[in-house]
């Protein structure tokens, strides 16, 4: 089985939850910017949670289904429409054999001049199988691995689908709202201190924790670039390159903070004043340059995984069978 | 003895830290890579669900965890664990010898090297070529070696503007760094010679010839007449 991309879209790339065990060799991660809404469309589709969906941004593309197949689209903003008609969001729909796939804006988020949605996510049951590489169908742009060539997609792509039984019961499955990160215009993001927070001044770091950020329209796949009164350190030493962990906020000299997110490089040298927790990568990622500000909120590392666990265990029980598939 | 600390890096990683006052400093990079060896052996005896790889610095190793598996204090105290056998698990480093061709059109920097170090180009290769150099960590692209230990005899400043392209496998040199291209892309290095050796191919089995703690040795050798893949 396979999709047929009759429109790529701005940015539409094959992602599954990353490429893990080479970041010594300085192989990027490429993890899913809002890993969650991942997750959560394999979830509905039936797939395995590391499953290959497609992340796509600003434009999104048009597929079409050469078989019968169970989809959902997530993410922040983006509802998916089967034949013309609308399945909505966090939702799993059936489509038949020929039909379009197409995704829209929702309306109610439009706001701002960039636009309204964030990063959505497109799950098919079977999942994506284009051919793994280093152990993952995530794909990295800068070193050109994985996905479709290491590549975005492109018209007359065909994307092939792993097989796997259709199970209609699962149609029309969702998952509710309140189970989902609290996305939104203004957002505050869990974020645990450090490692180098002490080389920063006083009344800097307290900065970082109060004030609200504005997430620059430069932001992409390696980095949400903020906004606001330049940090000051208090130390001129220059940090020795050592490793990234996702969420890393870093803090160039020009004093603006980069929160480091999907292809963020594996080591570097920038002083990093806190680290944005798993639960807080979906909110930051879907912040979207030109809406509300972003505010940090500190968390301890043991919050911050009870949180993620909430969120995931969420997942495993909360999906509603509401028997009903949209799109029929 | 440099002061160590070990630190939460996000609620996925632990950041262990060598205290060097910002020096680069080769007895604690090669603790940071006894530790990542004594992790994976540990790992091996006593699997520890959610332990995930330890990315190595000049003068600490990342351990990136999985917070659905595991958690902080478990991982710290793993960590710590190593931390008491790492000595142990200093061993020999692995020696890795590349080919390379210096000079020509492999080379077009070479001549620029040598007059800017009032050398000849046979000084130039015999000194580059003559040391062993460790690799401290890798980074900024697949495959990149961070290499030191280059005589400052044959330093040299990068190019004014970078080139559009560098070719896969040059050996260049930047400031008092050296350093191999394991892909083709834009470099600013002086490029003294190339290498053969596909350092970097991502559908091996083993996709990398170099790994962080290794000794680096580059031997000139004449024209390459194929591409070698290097084992």
């Amino acid at each position: 089985m396979a999709l047929r991309v009759q429109s790529p879209g701005a940015l539409s790339t094959v992602q599954d939850l990353g490429r893990v065990g080479y970041e010594r060799f300085g192989v990027s991660h490429s993890d899913p910017m809002d890993a969650f809404a991942l997750r959560a469309a394999n979830r509905l589709v039936g797939n395995p949670a590391n499953a290959a969906g497609v992340e796509f941004v600003l434009d999104a593309p048009v597929f079409q289904a050469e078989r019968d197949c169970i989809a959902a689209c997530t993410g922040y903003g983006w509802m998916m429409e089967v034949k013309g008609r609308s399945v909505g969001s966090w939702r799993a729909a059936l489509v038949r054999r020929g039909e379009v796939i197409r995704f829209l804006p929702e309306p109610e988020t439009a706001a701002g001049p960039t636009g309204a949605a964030g990063w959505g996510y497109f799950a098919v049951s079977g999942g994506i199988d284009t051919p793994p590489v280093m152990g993952s169908r995530s794909t990295d742009l800068r070193a050109r691995l994985g996905g479709v060539g290491g590549r975005a997609l492109s018209e007359g792509d065909v994307l092939p689908v792993a097989p796997a039984p259709l199970d209609l019961r699962i149609t029309g499955r969702w998952l509710p709202p309140h189970l989902r990160p609290a996305y939104g215009a203004e957002v505050t993001v869990p974020a645990v201190p450090g490692p180098q927070e002490a080389v920063f001044s006083v009344l800097s770091y307290a900065e970082f924790w109060e004030a609200g950020w504005q997430i620059s329209p430069t932001s992409d796949r390696m980095g949400c670039r903020l906004t606001g009164t330049p940090l000051e350190r208090t130390t001129e030493v220059e940090l020795l390159s050592e490793g990234i962990a996702p969420g890393s906020v870093q803090v160039p000299p020009d004093g603006q903070p980069i929160v480091l997110m999907a292809d963020r490089p594996t080591t570097g040298g920038y002083p990093k004043i806190a680290t944005v927790a798993q639960c807080g990568l979906p909110l930051i990622a879907q912040a979207m340059p030109g809406r509300g500000q972003v505010r940090f909120e500190v968390v301890t590392v043991e919050e911050a995984q009870a949180r993620w666990r909430v969120l995931i265990g969420g997942l495993e029980t909360g999906v509603v069978d509401d028997g009903e598939d949209p799109a029929y | 003895m440099s002061k160590l600390s070990l630190r939460p890096a996000g609620d996925s990683a632990l950041l262990v830290s060598f205290d060097t006052g910002g020096q680069i400093d080769l007895d604690t990079n090669l603790r940071a890579h006894a530790l990542a060896a004594a992790l994976e052996t540990a790992n091996q005896n006593d699997p520890m669900p959610g332990m995930g790889e330890a990315v190595p610095g000049y003068a600490t190793l990342l351990v990136h965890y999985d917070p659905l598996l595991t958690g902080y204090a478990e991982v710290e105290a793993r960590v710590r664990a190593c931390l008491v056998n790492d000595a142990v698990s200093l061993r020999e480093p692995r020696r890795v010898e590349i080919p390379v061709v210096y000079g020509g059109e492999d080379g077009p920097d070479l001549d620029f090297v040598a007059q800017h170090s009032g050398l000849s180009v046979e000084e130039v290769v015999h000194i580059h070529a003559s040391r062993e150099y460790p690799v401290f960590l890798m980074g900024f692209t697949p495959g990149f070696p961070y290499l030191g230990g280059m005589d400052p005899a044959i330093a040299a400043p990068r190019l004014p503007a970078p080139r559009s392209r560098v070719p896969a496998g040059s050996v260049g040199i930047a400031g008092e760094q050296t350093g191999v291209y394991p892909l083709e892309s834009p470099g600013g290095w002086r490029i003294i010679g190339r290498t053969p050796l596909r350092l970097f191919d991502p559908l091996r089995a083993e996709p990398f010839l170099l790994a962080p703690g290794d000794l680096v040795r580059f031997v000139p050798i004449e024209q390459a007449i194929s591409p070698l893949e290097g084992g």
